[in-house]
């Protein structure tokens, strides 16, 4: 029987309500009286030197109340990056500033070069029209490989080149590796692009700032996935607030997918502009610019070689990956092409020599940063891909080399730095093989040929790193910050709670599942517990929602704060009950005596502690409240096994997923249906970069997939419905609720599984296709079919 | 600016409107009818979907003014009298049929617009219903079987659960 409440339970998730019938409060939502708006004029070329902008007409301009551009953010910071990346000489990498609106030059398509605040929207927008600008336009680079040639044209011209850093992991096993790859029985390469992506979130970003010029105090509303990183960078690093005069509040956020991770230039503008003009200033992204503003994801050009013995072993790995920054380092965006892509070339896979090369580039596009499962897809798609062209290739079977080459013992330490605590990789496969039917794919391709379709099975196996992270060890890696996760456990004098948590929820649904943790550990309905999140006035500290550590790390730092309040209640129990806090047990909402019949309601020990007139106040201060800071000990390792069946129509190139399998293994799960809804999501995501998505520049930097006319979404009519399964659980070791994380995994696990699938479907029908670069749409698809 | 009234959610109500005024930006701007979303500027994402005179319409395809006079329902009016949710609202909590919920408002609508015209629908016709109405979010797998549900068919058999 499934849980009816509590961890393991599928209530149902009490912030639908307020969605479900318009009320949710999303940062568009809100007004405040008087606010003025903005609109950003932004550059239409690639990469050119800004010669003048005349911003008189628009000064003049009805409704307008003033023009910025560049020269008003001179003495002003630029937008940070928060994780600076040595490369493999011991050189700190190349770090270009990025100023809030552009100064001296554009580099990208969407380059903020001025900003009109207007007392509408409409007379904002009509007025940047009225900017004159003279823009001499320069060669852009957009090709990674060709930017870095001698005599390229430069992103930045005080750097040196376009080469942001050269990075080798571990540089020193390269020679080792060179070596097993000279000894190895069979050597597989593959060369292949994991195209750049736009996260898309529904919700576009919007950022709405308020001045009190009374107290000095700023406060930005944003949609943001961590409100309190927004309020450290922008407040220390670009506009020097204190953190004290600044509250940053991320209300309802409509998805966010990494792409709401980073602090913007927009935040930053309207903040400043806020007190400058001493009004409100607010900003809605409209979705053609939130193209070309919101930071794209991945865009890795790699090759992949993997080395085997006779048997089929892995003795050896080793890549050579171009990763595209665009013309700014935002946020994170160092970080994901090497620590968390580098990190996870091992897989699930005893592979004992590992070299990971990753040369960043600046090119003339938007920023790149995390996008779903950041850095793990492409370390994922790389070797689940060589695997499979490997299997081909040695003729054995792909789910028996697999197999063969299978971590089986736990803890272990990878060539490439983690260490797994814990996993079950027969366990997921074998279920996954299981639940696909894959016994009956034979008669299903039958089916299939009879329709004249071509029938493929695709599989592959992930692992990925969560939780991130020790801040110690990230520290030493290079990242700018702790990534710890606080929170406070407020207990009401009735006996209800407040948790208020630094991870943020954009869709997945923390005000459900957190309470159902609080609701088991005390033993009292999940209707007692309140979330809070999201607002740097209400919550100590956040470092927010991504790499799918909400419940691993925030999660954490409840469970933490909540067993402090439980041992101070015991505390107060066992003065009431006159016995040794020792010998007080909690449980269904109430403590007791072991061995005896004498018990106290958690109400009345709530009360006690603010009405404290039968206390034990020479050792317990009043009041029942708790804050914990969770740092973890490790990376979490969720890990699974995929499985695609497609259909290609052999006229027309077009392929359609007709079974997707996913089983998981996530450590303990809190509330299934959740998980279900997260992996599904991710799937969506995964398939849509298999199959349909990328994110195009023409050779002169212009953006040519920049609204849903030309960027394929995926609609309801490109996926099929899904099989997804947890029950493979292998709790995390190290953190106190045995969960691993379960956010990103759908988009890390599926590409691949899929362009096996249609590998697959033309081999089985006699084409010698080994390769098709993604999205696989029905051109690429149709011209590999032609030999 | 010209005035302009219509009935929404069975109340007659009236604000300014430009020419240019969308009726989305109406809905939201002028009436404080924020759960009527906007997630794009070339009608793809659905997200406005409300109805106007009993058809579902991305109210951001129509100006403002030429729904004058209309009767518009939005997300905001789909609730049963007494507060509770609707057959259809009910059946997206309870199957998980959203996440972030800023694709919501419109996916309610269309629901309520297909089910209107076809009662019990496959889950194939409901896949090409929602053609225009993008999640990011969920994949469509609960939001399909949450139609499929609300339309009274069995979903104990859609694998996944």
């Amino acid at each position: 029987m499934p849980k009816d409440h509590g961890i393991g339970a599928s209530p149902k998730r009490r912030e639908d309500v307020r969605f479900l019938t318009g009320k949710g409060r999303y940062t568009d939502d809100i007004d405040i009286h008087g606010q003025a708006y903005v609109h950003f004029l932004r550059s239409d070329v690639a990469h050119g030197r800004i010669k003048a902008v005349d911003t008189s007409a628009a000064e003049a301009a009805e409704g307008v109340i003033r023009v910025f551009t560049g020269a008003d953010f001179e003495g002003v910071g630029g937008i940070p990056c928060g994780w600076q990346v040595t490369d493999r000489h011991g050189e700190p990498m190349q770090e270009p500033a990025h100023p809030v609106l552009a100064q001296g030059k554009v580099r990208h398509v969407g380059d903020p070069i001025a900003a009109v605040v207007a007392e509408t929207y409409e007379q904002a927008r009509d007025a940047a029209e009225k900017i004159v600008l003279d823009i001499e336009e320069l060669p852009a680079v957009v090709d990674m490989k060709a930017a870095l040639k001698d005599g390229a044209p430069k992103v930045h011209d005080d750097l040196t080149s376009n080469l942001c850093f050269d990075w080798g992991f571990v540089e020193e096993n390269k020679d080792a590796v060179a070596e097993a790859f000279d000894k190895a029985h069979h050597v597989t390469t593959l060369d292949l692009v994991n195209q750049r992506l736009v996260a898309n979130p529904m919700e576009p970003r919007v950022a709405l700032s308020d001045y009190a010029a009374h107290s000095d105090e700023s406060t930005l509303y944003t949609t943001s996935q961590n409100p309190h990183v927004i309020r450290l960078l922008m407040g220390a690093f670009v506009l020097g607030i204190p953190e004290h005069k600044l509250r940053v509040v991320a209300p309802d956020v409509g998805g966010g997918f990494g792409s709401k991770i980073f602090h913007y230039a927009e935040e930053a503008f309207c903040t400043f502009a806020a007190k400058q003009l001493k009004r409100p200033v607010k900003w809605t992204s409209s979705r053609s610019e939130a193209f070309m503003s919101d930071a794209h994801g991945r865009d890795h050009v790699t090759t992949i070689q993997l080395a085997l013995d006779e048997e089929g072993h892995f003795q050896a790995l080793r890549t050579d990956t171009h990763a595209n920054m665009g013309a700014y380092l935002s946020t994170f965006s160092t970080s994901v092409p090497t620590w968390l892509h580098g990190v996870l070339m091992a897989g699930n896979y005893k592979t004992p020599l590992i070299y990971v090369n990753v040369k960043a580039v600046f090119t003339n596009t938007v920023p790149v940063d995390a996008y779903r499962g950041a850095g793990r897809p492409e370390a994922t798609y790389q070797l689940e891909r060589v695997i499979d062209k490997a299997a081909r290739e040695m003729g054995i079977d792909p789910v028996e080399l697999r197999r063969r080459n299978f971590i089986t013992e736990f803890p272990y330490a990878t060539p490439v730095a983690v260490e797994y605590d814990t996993g079950d990789y027969n366990a997921t496969l074998d279920k996954a093989l299981e639940i696909a039917d894959v016994a009956g794919f034979d008669a299903r391709a039958k089916a299939s040929a009879d329709k004249g379709l071509w029938r493929g099975l695709g599989m592959n196996c992930y692992i990925e790193a969560c939780g991130i992270a020790p801040s110690a060890l990230v520290g030493q890696l290079g990242a700018r910050a702790g990534l710890y996760e606080s929170a406070t456990v407020r207990v009401n004098a009735t006996g209800g709670l407040v948790v208020m948590t630094g991870s943020h929820s954009h869709g997945q649904g923390h005000e459900t599942s957190f309470p159902q943790v609080i609701a088991d550990m005390i033993g009292i309905d999940e209707n007692m517990v309140e979330i809070v999140h999201g607002d740097t006035a209400r919550v100590p500290m956040g470092m927010g929602t991504y790499g799918s550590r909400s419940l691993a790390v925030g999660g954490s730092a409840m469970v933490r704060a909540a067993e402090k309040v439980i041992a101070k209640a015991k505390r107060i129990a066992a003065h009431l009950m006159e016995a040794a806090p020792e010998d007080v047990e909690l449980k269904d909402g109430a403590f007791s005596v072991a061995g005896t019949d004498k018990s106290v309601a958690w109400g009345d020990v709530c009360l006690a502690a603010y009405v404290p007139h039968n206390y034990p106040l020479e050792e317990l201060e009043p009041g029942l409240e708790e804050t914990a800071f969770y740092d973890p000990a490790n990376f979490t390792y969720p890990a699974g096994a995929y499985i695609c069946e497609v259909e290609v129509d052999p006229e027309t190139g077009k392929v359609r997923v007709d079974r997707f399998t996913a089983a998981d293994d996530f450590g303990n799960v809190v509330n299934p249906m959740i998980v279900d809804g997260q992996v599904h999501g991710g799937l969506a995501q995964g398939i849509g970069q298999a199959l349909l998505e990328a994110c195009a520049y023409d050779e002169n930097g212009q953006l040519v997939s920049a609204s849903y006319m030309d960027y394929a979404m995926p609609r309801a009519d490109d996926l099929p419905m899904f099989q997804v399964d947890h029950s493979c659980q292998t709790p995390c070791t190290h953190n106190p609720l045995g969960v691993k994380g379960c956010g990103e995994a759908g988009a890390i696990g599926s590409p691949p599984a899929l362009v096996n699938a249609v590998i697959d479907a033309m081999q089985r029908n006699g084409r010698d296709v080994t390769h098709i670069d993604m999205p696989l749409s029905p051109a690429r698809v149709w011209t590999a079919m032609q030999g | 600016m010209p005035k302009i009234s219509m009935k929404v959610n069975g109340k007659t109500m009236s604000g300014e409107a430009e020419g240019r005024t969308l009726l989305a930006q109406f809905l939201r701007e002028e009436l404080d009818l924020t759960g009527t979303h906007i997630g794009c500027d070339t009608s793809q994402c659905g997200a406005c979907v409300v109805h106007v005179d009993g058809v579902a319409v991305k109210s951001c395809t129509m100006f403002a003014a030429e729904a004058e006079g209309a009767e518009v329902t939005t997300i905001e009016g789909m609730a049963n009298e007494d507060g509770s949710l609707s057959v259809i609202q009910q059946a997206f909590q309870d199957h998980h049929g959203l996440q972030c919920g800023f694709c919501t408002p419109g996916m309610v609508m269309s629901a309520a617009a297909l089910l209107k015209d076809n009662p019990k629908p496959s889950e194939a016709e409901i896949r090409d219903y929602l053609e225009g109405n993008l999640c990011r979010c969920t994949g469509y797998h609960n939001i399909v079987k949450a139609i499929m549900a609300a339309s009274g068919q069995d979903v104990g058999a859609i694998a996944a659960e």
